[in-house]
């Protein structure tokens, strides 16, 4: 056993110097969020938290409608898990569960969207959305998304592996319609599933930059990373009101993936490791 | 099918799926569409003002007289290579130690690993930027502690563009391409090891001789979605220098092909132009895969 352990130091050893490298930023972030502006780049760089922590947040409601910019993050990410949720797990139930023409080649398309590169369409997208008034409301980011295909993959995965097909026989001859038994037996017995599904959903959106960049210009009407990123660039910017910023939109994230690490690890390497 | 229940049956499918299609033809076809047709003429993001057919010659522009291009092109490629493409050589002998037989703490590693690929770009770009600072960043505090040259100038001087976003995208990603090759290490079975151990086969010997060609699928796989995504690098470098106002910092170090399409749309208003650019990357990527199928199939025949 000790001699086991002692081979297997040098293992342990590297693969903790790489843990404390990729930890050290996230560190770093919480720290210089407690540290006023004038004092967060300072020579040596500090380790060890401040006490700026209500100033740089006086600060930050100064500079950005850092409320409306969380809200507007989480009321896109929740629409847009909730939107997921539902249509991915009806379409993923259709091609796991029912034998129908051009089934092979539809799922085949679905898939397929999701090797198409987004600068493709965004151009277009945005022109689009000027003419439908879209442009400065949550409806671009929700609605193109509300039924993605990364989802309907995961989703038909799941449910081919894990509904028993006499399970849905059975139904049918109670006389249950086709989305009663949607409702009533896919959805309950999907929920580990929908987990994945809408913990990868939220994240996704939470951190989506690109698209809220195009569509949402205005600060009073954007996300956060976008608020962000713009405070970041402005002359004005308070370095410590940044980083409490930053700190507070990744605080959810971490929060999250300590309790779901498992699922999103396994949801966001779905469609790399079952190849 | 008089039976309306086994018709109902029948339907249903149909309109389950329907909801994915409607949007994608939509939000996704359309303008797909319209990227294409809209490639052929001389137009305007914004304003009424009637578009111009021009034929070939946005394409044209682009791929000979335009400045920027070629030059977005060249650092996008050198970004593919020091931040998407070397990370594998990181992931996969990370993976190989995490997969050790009296290695404990397995999960944790794993989770510990894949976090800053679940962050937001904003704030890793941020932190980075201030961890790159010339005079107050803690990598020119450290380099400090063991030498007395010169600072470096991270972020205002070109080659220390490129290096700290090569940084940021080895960093973001390795965890996610590590999880990859773990899951695929677990794949193969332990018995082949063992023989091999038992005919005198050092370690790197087995790793080069089982583990490397039995992975070779996964290492496509793995290639592939890195190339994919390192040829549409937008938001790290769009962010570590400053928005379209910088164009990729000095001597446009930082200004990738996906920076400068976005550039030439959302700044320069040149819808156009801007959706010739995004075809032309979109054949390179197509290009780029071909060439990864071909060195795979190359190695595979080994």
């Amino acid at each position: 056993m000790t001699r086991r352990a002692l081979a297997a130091l040098p293992a342990h050893l590297t693969l903790a110097v790489f843990g404390l490298i990729f930890a050290l930023p996230f560190w770093m972030v919480f720290v210089l969020a407690s540290w006023p502006a004038r004092e967060v780049l300072v020579f040596p760089p500090h380790l060890w938290f401040g006490n700026g922590l209500l100033e740089n947040w006086q600060q930050l409601l100064a500079r950005i409608p850092f409320a409306r910019n969380y809200f507007n993050s989480f009321g896109i990410a929740t629409l847009s898990t909730l939107g997921n949720i539902f249509f991915c797990t009806m379409a993923g139930y259709a091609f796991a569960k029912y034998r129908f023409k051009g089934r092979d080649f539809l799922y085949g398309f679905v898939i397929a969207t999701m090797a198409v590169p987004g600068f493709l369409n965004l151009i277009p997208f945005y022109k689009m959305m000027v003419k439908f008034g879209w442009i400065n409301t949550w409806l671009p980011l929700v609605v193109p998304g509300l039924a993605g295909a990364f989802g309907i993959f995961l989703m038909t995965q799941f449910l081919t592996n894990s509904i028993p097909d006499e399970l849905l026989d059975a139904a049918r001859i109670d006389g249950l319609t086709e989305f009663g038994i949607l409702r009533r037996i896919i959805f309950p017995l999907a929920k580990p599933g929908l987990a994945v599904l809408g913990v990868v959903t939220f994240v996704g959106s939470w951190n989506n930059f690109t698209g809220p960049l195009v569509l949402l210009p205005k600060v009073e009407s954007t996300t956060l990373p976008v608020a962000l990123s713009a405070l970041n660039s402005r002359v004005d910017n308070n370095l410590g009101a940044l980083m409490l910023g930053n700190a507070l939109t990744l605080l959810p994230l971490i929060i999250v993936f300590v309790f779901f690490s498992k699922r999103i690890i396994a949801g966001l390497t779905a469609g790399a490791v079952k190849q | 099918m008089a039976n309306p229940a086994a018709r109902r049956q029948k339907i249903a499918p149909y309109v389950f799926i329907a909801p994915f299609f409607v949007l994608f033809l939509v939000f996704g076809l359309y303008p797909i569409g319209y990227s294409i047709w809209s490639s052929f003429f001389s137009m305007k993001l914004i304003g009424n003002a009637a578009p111009e057919f021009v034929g070939f010659r946005n394409y044209v522009n682009v791929l000979t007289v335009d400045p920027f291009f070629y030059q977005a092109l060249l650092n996008t490629v050198i970004l593919l290579f020091t931040g998407s493409l070397l990370q594998h050589f990181i992931a996969l002998p990370l993976a190989i130690l995490v997969n050790g037989r009296f290695v404990r703490g397995r999960e944790l590693f794993k989770t510990a690993y894949f976090l800053p690929y679940i962050t937001s770009t904003v704030s890793v770009v941020v932190i980075f930027g201030t961890l790159f600072d010339t005079n107050y960043g803690l990598v020119n505090w450290l380099i400090g502690l063991f030498s007395d040259g010169e600072k470096i100038r991270w972020l205002q001087e070109a080659p220390g563009i490129k290096a700290v976003l090569s940084v940021i995208l080895n960093w973001k990603f390795v965890g996610f391409n590590m999880v990859v090759y773990l899951a695929g290490l677990q794949a193969i079975p332990t018995e082949l090891y063992e023989a091999a151990e038992v005919d005198g086969a050092t370690k790197l010997r087995q790793h080069l001789s089982i583990t490397l060609p039995l992975l070779l699928p996964v290492i496509f796989f793995a290639v592939s979605l890195s190339i994919i995504g390192g040829m549409q690098i937008f938001e790290e470098p769009y962010i570590l220098t400053g928005g379209y106002d910088n164009m990729g910092g000095d001597a446009n170090s930082g200004l990738t092909a996906a920076y400068y399409l976005m550039f030439t749309a959302f700044k320069a208003y040149r819808l156009g132009k801007g959706s010739a650019i995004a075809w032309i990357l979109f054949l390179v990527i197509i290009a780029l895969n071909a060439v990864n199928r071909r060195v795979t199939r190359h190695l595979e025949n080994r």
